[in-house]
């Protein structure tokens, strides 16, 4: 069984990691990072079946791949305390120089990442493919993937989410972060885009909520449920409903902090709210 | 001067079909990707020999582009193949973030370039596709000359571990390659031996090159015609020891002269033996219905042109 206080403190952590990154080069994306700091920890520290050593190819494991990559911060944080490299690395993001880039890449050889991904709308088409390597290889480990609400409106997602049903790729878990923000305000405003789920459902997936999008517990067990609905020839989709900004009081429920980074006093306060809980880096 | 005959014209798209199906038959890692134009791509003999290893994407050449760059991850060697327009500039940031950024193991496949597609029209006649892939760091870009060309170049990609863009076209075209040769990514084939001018040309304006040079003999001009197959990386060398020799060079493919083999071939030239230059390309414009045949001709892509291009820049010396 999950200890989920140990979870929740390791989310902490990455809360605090996430604002120390971003404040420290004053740019960064926290919004979405805070929003998503509970899936990746438990994805990465619960759900996902990996190997020790990471290797390009992922034969034989569970697979991640970030969609939206701006939300960089939480995706380091995560795997550098999962231990894919050295957590003393976080100082580097967005340095010169840096395997830690702006928007996540295999171009500086960061252990743990798979694609670049920054231009939005193509993860789900790479998520695919993996997913079928696997089973041209008679590999039956899961593809995971993670995308924004506001990424929906790029079309290549809707050839990607009609092929997947076609092409019946079952053993792919696609979460939209519901958190109904996007850049220039609410996604209703920018370009309301209906029900997700009836769209989702309207192209042959399986669709599940998790309501609770920032609860561990939630979290785990709503990954443990898409799961079962693997294999059963239809992709699943997980709307997962979730808050931007989330742990961080002044950040919450508004898009005013998608690419915007805290000011000295604004990380205090926020550093505040998030005690050292592993040991800042 | 060495002479080239024929006995057989064929397409190169369908070099690329057999070379594809040799592949499927030795290398169980290739995989094959079609964006609802296999029978214009030739893979129907692969697709025949290996259902499983094939992906029908539809009209979809974004998530093509994506799902070739996952399938790298679990070791495939995805090859597309749809029309050389859809294969670049329809997909120009797919192929950048998820194939040459992510340095991903994608054989971008692409058939009926250039003006040779024919009664299409310019919405399907890309020139400027070489540019558009050249520019891209870590693409290698290719361009066979005929169909023995086009079917050792797809398979000798395979071997090859990194992205690469395969430009091949409709029309039949002399076969005038070995069918056993061995084919170097980025190794200029050098056709003819010249002292006056040298020719360097890729893709269907090879052949072309080495009709030209026959009428400058017979007017007393000893052109040297240079194969270009691999437009990047460039080899810098065959082209710098020919206009050694020459002094004047004439450049010849089918594509716009911005951002096409030319201007690689000049940027050579200037940082190591500037030398008079003649471009045969089509001239920042864009193609329109026709046949092969009269586009060529209309837009000054054949032996003709590349025989005055020679004698102009002959006076340049």
């Amino acid at each position: 069984m999950p200890n989920i206080e140990e979870l929740n403190d390791f989310t902490t952590q990455v809360r605090r990691d996430i604002l120390r990154m971003v404040h420290k080069v004053n740019s960064g994306h926290p919004g979405g990072s805070l929003g998503c700091a509970e899936f990746f920890v438990s994805l990465y520290q619960e759900v996902l079946e990996t190997k020790d050593d990471f290797d390009m190819d992922g034969i034989g494991e569970d697979l991640f791949f970030l969609s939206n990559g701006h939300i960089s911060p939480v995706y380091y944080s995560t795997l550098a305390r999962s231990g894919y490299f050295p957590v003393e690395e976080l100082n580097t993001f967005r340095l010169i120089n840096s395997r830690l880039q702006g928007h996540p890449t295999t171009h500086e050889g960061l252990p743990g990442i798979r694609i670049a991904s920054g231009s939005l709308g193509q993860g789900m088409s790479v998520a695919l493919g993996a997913a079928q390597a696997k089973k041209l290889n008679k590999d039956n480990h899961l593809v995971y993937s993670l995308h924004g609400d506001g990424e929906l409106q790029e079309g290549q997602n809707w050839e990607a989410i009609m092929y997947a049903s076609a092409k019946k790729v079952d053993n792919l878990i696609s979460t939209i972060d519901l958190n109904k923000q996007q850049i220039d305000g609410a996604t209703d405003d920018v370009l309301p885009m209906g029900s997700i789920r009836a769209k989702f459902e309207a192209f042959g997936w399986i669709v599940l909520d998790i309501e609770e999008g920032n609860n561990v517990e939630a979290i785990l067990k709503g990954l443990e449920e898409a799961k079962s609905l693997t294999g059963q020839g239809k992709p699943v989709c997980v709307l997962l409903h979730t808050v931007m900004g989330n742990g961080v009081d002044f950040m919450m429920h508004t898009h005013a902090w998608h690419g915007k980074a805290p000011n000295d006093e604004q990380l205090a306060n926020g550093l505040a709210q998030n005690p050292e809980t592993l040991g800042d880096y | 001067m060495k002479t080239y005959t024929y006995t057989e014209k064929k397409d190169t798209r369908s070099g690329f079909g057999a070379g594809l199906a040799e592949l499927g038959r030795t290398n169980p890692n290739v995989v094959a990707l079609c964006a609802d134009l296999i029978g214009s791509l030739k893979m129907n003999e692969f697709i025949d020999e290996n259902p499983e290893r094939f992906f029908q994407i539809g009209i979809a050449e974004a998530n093509m582009m994506g799902i070739a760059a996952g399938l790298t991850i679990g070791g495939k060697i995805p090859f597309t193949g749809t029309f050389a327009n859809f294969s670049t500039g329809r997909v120009y940031d797919q192929i950048r973030q998820s194939i040459a950024y992510s340095n991903k193991n994608v054989k971008i496949c692409a058939s009926h370039a250039g003006l040779t597609l024919g009664e299409d029209g310019a919405t399907h006649q890309i020139l400027e596709d070489i540019g558009l892939m050249k520019m891209l760091p870590g693409m290698v870009v290719i361009n066979p000359c005929d169909y023995n060309q086009t079917k050792a170049a797809t398979i000798a990609i395979a071997d090859y571990d990194g992205p690469v863009y395969l430009r091949f076209g409709r029309p039949s075209v002399p076969i005038f390659t070995p069918a056993d040769q061995k084919f170097e990514i980025g190794k200029a084939v050098q056709l003819t031996e010249g002292t006056d001018v040298t020719i360097v040309a890729t893709g269907h304006l090879v052949w072309e090159a080495l009709e030209a040079s026959k009428t400058l003999q017979e007017a007393g001009i000893s052109a040297e015609v240079i194969n270009i197959h691999t437009i990047k990386p460039l080899d810098d060398k065959a082209i710098l020891d020919s206009v050694a020799k020459t002094g004047c060079i004439v450049t010849a493919e089918e594509h716009n002269h911005l951002g096409g083999l030319g201007e690689s071939v000049a940027r050579v030239l200037a940082l190591h033996h500037p030398t008079p230059q003649e471009f045969i390309a089509t001239n920042d414009t864009f193609g329109e219905s026709g046949t092969p045949a009269q586009l060529m001709d209309k837009y000054g892509l054949n032996r003709g042109a590349i025989v005055n291009a020679a004698k102009k820049v002959l006076k340049r010396k």
